[in-house]
């Protein structure tokens, strides 16, 4: 998830003489777009459910716990001890049945997997197996969106910072390339094959178990503070460790990219014409060296913000983070197709819909590019 | 050859690429010992053993080094035994078949700390009667405790922290800190301590031994974990498994990302458009939920997640970046030269597409080597690591489990990490130099 991850779009073209009319055209490359990303979500989500399902494997164990839960139920039971066994057998035998049935087991799976399929497709996310809200629901919907905010929070204001920020300095570098601090940022760029869960465990060790400053992990302290200014202070405290681990681990990559990405588009004659005309920097900045970059920053910045939705799995693990990442990993753990399904449906859809807004906002931002042939 | 050859002159003219390949090499040169001096089946058995093979180890001890760094000294570990002549035994035939074997171990104890614990274990062969033993301890200031007298059967294993007996008689709360310590004082008496252990046997052809075990506070070269296992084992075996997955990971992804751009770029038409929508399904994909869900429902073997990652990761934009280049490339004059001349198709795409791109593969194959090895310590860090393979992700992991630093065993979190570290950080810079001198386009300043 780098910021400055590339994704080339291939339908981006440049002008070339319209044959027929625009609006037929951009009618027929939209439908054309539409169909075709949509046709990748739809062998995405299957392909996730089959592997969810490892080809009926999950099957088995949920009917075995099924087994397992209701004999054991009924041998718990007294009433039903005095009687018959052959009675008793084939009273759990159809309790089996019947909850195999709930839980719709007793459809072969590839029906199973396109009912699944087209549910998922329609946001009909259902409900987890397991896993249950902190307000007692089994709704994946209700489930994700609880964890949401969390990991808003969380990657929000990491991978804003980031973005800006690193902008912000690459900008300044690009001004002065060479100098200390440009040296400094190309010697450091290669920290940033470390992961941010890696950094978390160096910061947990230094602020949380050597100085005692910042808490291990978790997002609130334990009982939550009950008045909502000690609450904010807490989660704050909370936030320092995990979001400066995100932070770490990928700034100076980011400024680096940014920076060498910047230097060749000031390299460009226009930029030493604006120059020799005596325009500020800062207005050569703005209009020679931004607005040519603005697609690629427009990109980076929507996959950032779709991004926002897997949330830092890892860095969520190791720091206790009760976000959408955790609850993914927790879901994986305890088999719980649905929410794994959901959460992979979700951000198909984001990813779908931010490529194809992207083709138009292209055409927006930069006055050469045209939609379709 | 002589390109190659200048090229590694030119990456010799980055520090920073020195200390990448000084990194790798001796990287490597410990990969290849560990794998000669300690085989993959001694490796699983120490690893996974059991008690038998850890039982002359502390528990959560640090590495024996820190003592050169703290002022005060931890106590190190120690074991002896009769057979290897380090417990002096000495038999003495007495009437009636009776015989005393009188065993006597000196040691040196100037340490600041006292030891974890103290161990006997004791064999003995007879017939019908049991041998009997006494043990007693002759401090530095002369005094002799008695420890404790019993008879031992073939197997025989005495704790002193557990001998409620002894705690009784020392009048402590804690035997090993008491028998430690001078009367009055509070830390530990330095100075030579000997265990006398008197032995009787009863049978003429009993016989007995004993192993005396002094559990300190530090051990070894990486100290050991919560089962008492030594961490130097899994710090080496975790070389070896990191460079394979590493590289194994990063060149089949690299190289088959490469092959599959040529063939698209070569062929276009249906097959290039195929790819490209293959690229876009695996955008979609949740690459790590997927492999998570491989590893707890199929096979956490590190080999199946590797095939795994390779699977997963060939498909990505970087396809779409070679891709590009090839097209460029597959318009120039020594292409059209050699389907002038009829070569095949897979001829011009391995000996004539491909070498071409060899300068671009080279960084981005060593810059991406770090990812994949941290991959795996992550996959081990969140309980998916190889269940029989100790590495340095799984080190991280139990240590995590058991708190560790919460308690303080930083060392148990910090030698996994920092070799991490190393190794990710060497290859990435050397990737970062081999960029600088492959595509000069890219240097700056």
């Amino acid at each position: 998830m780098s910021v400055t991850a590339h994704v080339p779009s291939e339908k981006l073209v440049i002008k070339k003489p319209a044959s027929n009319s625009s609006f037929l055209r951009v009618m027929r490359y939209v439908s054309v777009r539409l169909l075709t990303l949509f046709i990748t979500v739809v062998i995405g989500i299957y392909l996730t459910i089959v592997i969810a399902n490892m080809g009926g494997f999950v099957d088995q164990i949920i009917k075995g716990e099924i087994r397992d839960r209701i004999t054991q139920s009924f041998l718990a039971n007294p009433s039903v001890k005095q009687m018959d066994p052959e009675v008793r057998k084939n009273l759990i035998q159809e309790k089996i049945a019947l909850e195999e049935k709930r839980q719709g087991l007793d459809t072969p799976i590839a029906i199973r997997n396109a009912r699944f399929l087209t549910n998922a497709l329609q946001l009909n996310l259902g409900r987890a197996i397991n896993i249950t809200s902190d307000s007692g629901s089994k709704q994946v919907r209700l489930i994700l969106l609880e964890r949401l905010p969390a990991t808003l929070l969380l990657m929000g204001t990491s991978q804003l910072f980031l973005f800006f920020s690193s902008i912000f300095f690459a900008l300044s570098l690009s001004r002065n390339y060479g100098n200390f601090w440009d040296k400094f940022v190309i010697a450091l760029s290669p920290t940033s094959a470390v992961p941010p869960w890696f950094y978390g465990i160096f910061l947990i060790l230094i602020f949380a178990a050597a100085f005692k400053v910042l808490p291990f992990g978790g997002m609130v302290d334990s009982p939550p503070p009950l008045n909502t200014f000690d609450y904010a202070v807490s989660v704050l405290q909370h936030l320092i460790l995990p979001g400066l681990s995100l932070v770490l681990s990928s700034f100076f990559i980011s400024v680096y990219n940014y920076r060498t990405f910047f230097l060749i588009y000031s390299s460009e004659d226009y930029v030493d014409m604006a120059k020799a005309k005596g325009l500020p920097s800062r207005d050569i900045e703005r209009a020679y060296i931004l607005r040519p970059t603005l697609p690629t920053i427009i990109t980076n910045f929507s996959l950032l913000i779709i991004g926002l939705w897997t949330g830092a799995l890892f860095t969520e693990t190791v720091f206790l983070w009760p976000g959408l990442g955790r609850t993914l990993f927790q879901a994986i753990g305890q088999y719980d197709i649905p929410i794994i399904v959901g959460s992979t449906i979700i951000f198909a859809y984001l990813l779908a819909l931010t490529v194809f807004l992207l083709d138009f906002i292209y055409v927006l931002v930069d006055p050469r590019v045209k939609i379709g042939q | 050859m002589n390109t190659l050859r200048n090229s590694f002159k030119k990456l010799l003219q980055y520090p920073s690429a020195i200390a990448g390949l000084l990194v790798v090499f001796v990287l490597v040169a410990v990969a290849v010992y560990t794998v000669i001096a300690i085989p993959y089946s001694e490796a699983v058995r120490m690893w996974r053993g059991g008690e038998d093979v850890w039982y002359q180890n502390p528990r959560f001890a640090p590495p024996a080094w820190i003592n050169y760094f703290s002022s005060k000294k931890y106590s190190e570990s120690f074991a002896v035994n009769t057979s290897d002549g380090l417990i002096e035994k000495k038999v003495i035939p007495g009437d009636n078949g009776l015989s005393t074997v009188e065993m006597t171990y000196a040691f040196d104890f100037s340490y600041d700390f006292f030891p974890q614990e103290m161990l006997f274990y004791f064999t003995s062969t007879f017939d019908e009667k049991q041998p009997f033993v006494s043990i007693e301890l002759l401090t530095p200031d002369d005094r002799k405790i008695r420890i404790a007298n019993f008879a031992i059967g073939n197997e025989f294993t005495y704790r002193f922290s557990q001998d409620e007996k002894l705690r009784a008689k020392l009048r402590a709360e804690d035997v090993i800190p008491a028998l430690f310590t001078a009367p009055d004082g509070d830390t530990p008496l330095k100075g030579k301590y000997q265990l006398l252990i008197t032995g009787t046997t009863f049978e003429p052809a009993s016989t007995m031994d004993a192993e005396f075990v002094l559990h300190g506070q530090v051990f070894g070269l990486a100290g050991t974990d919560h089962e008492r296992r030594d961490l130097t084992l899994p710090l080496l075996w975790g070389v070896p498994v990191a460079l394979a997955f590493g590289l194994i990971a990063s060149m089949g992804t690299s190289i088959l990302t490469m092959i599959i751009a040529a063939i698209g770029a070569w062929y276009a038409g249906w097959v290039d458009e195929l790819i490209q929508r293959i690229t876009e399904v695996n955008l979609v994909l949740p690459l790590l939920a997927i492999l998570i869900m491989i590893g707890t429902f199929y096979s956490r073997s590190i080999w199946v997640i590797l095939g795994a990652t390779i699977l997963l990761n060939i498909f990505t934009g970087a396809i779409k970046g070679y891709r590009a280049i090839f097209l460029q490339v597959k318009e120039s004059m020594y292409i059209e030269a050699a389907r002038a001349y009829g070569a095949s198709s897979s001829r011009i795409i391995f000996l004539y597409l491909i070498p071409r791109m060899i300068p671009l593969l080279i960084p981005s194959l060593v810059q991406s080597i770090p990812a994949f090895v941290f991959l795996e310590a992550s996959l081990a860090v969140i309980g998916l690591g190889d269940p029989v393979l100790p590495t340095w992700g799984k080190i991280i992991q139990d240590a995590q489990s058991n708190g560790a630093l919460y308690k303080g065993y930083y060392y148990w979190v910090l030698e996994p990490a920092v070799l991490l570290m190393i190794t990710g950080l060497g290859f990435a810079v050397l990737g970062f130099a081999l960029d600088r001198v492959f595509n000069p386009k890219l240097r700056e300043t």
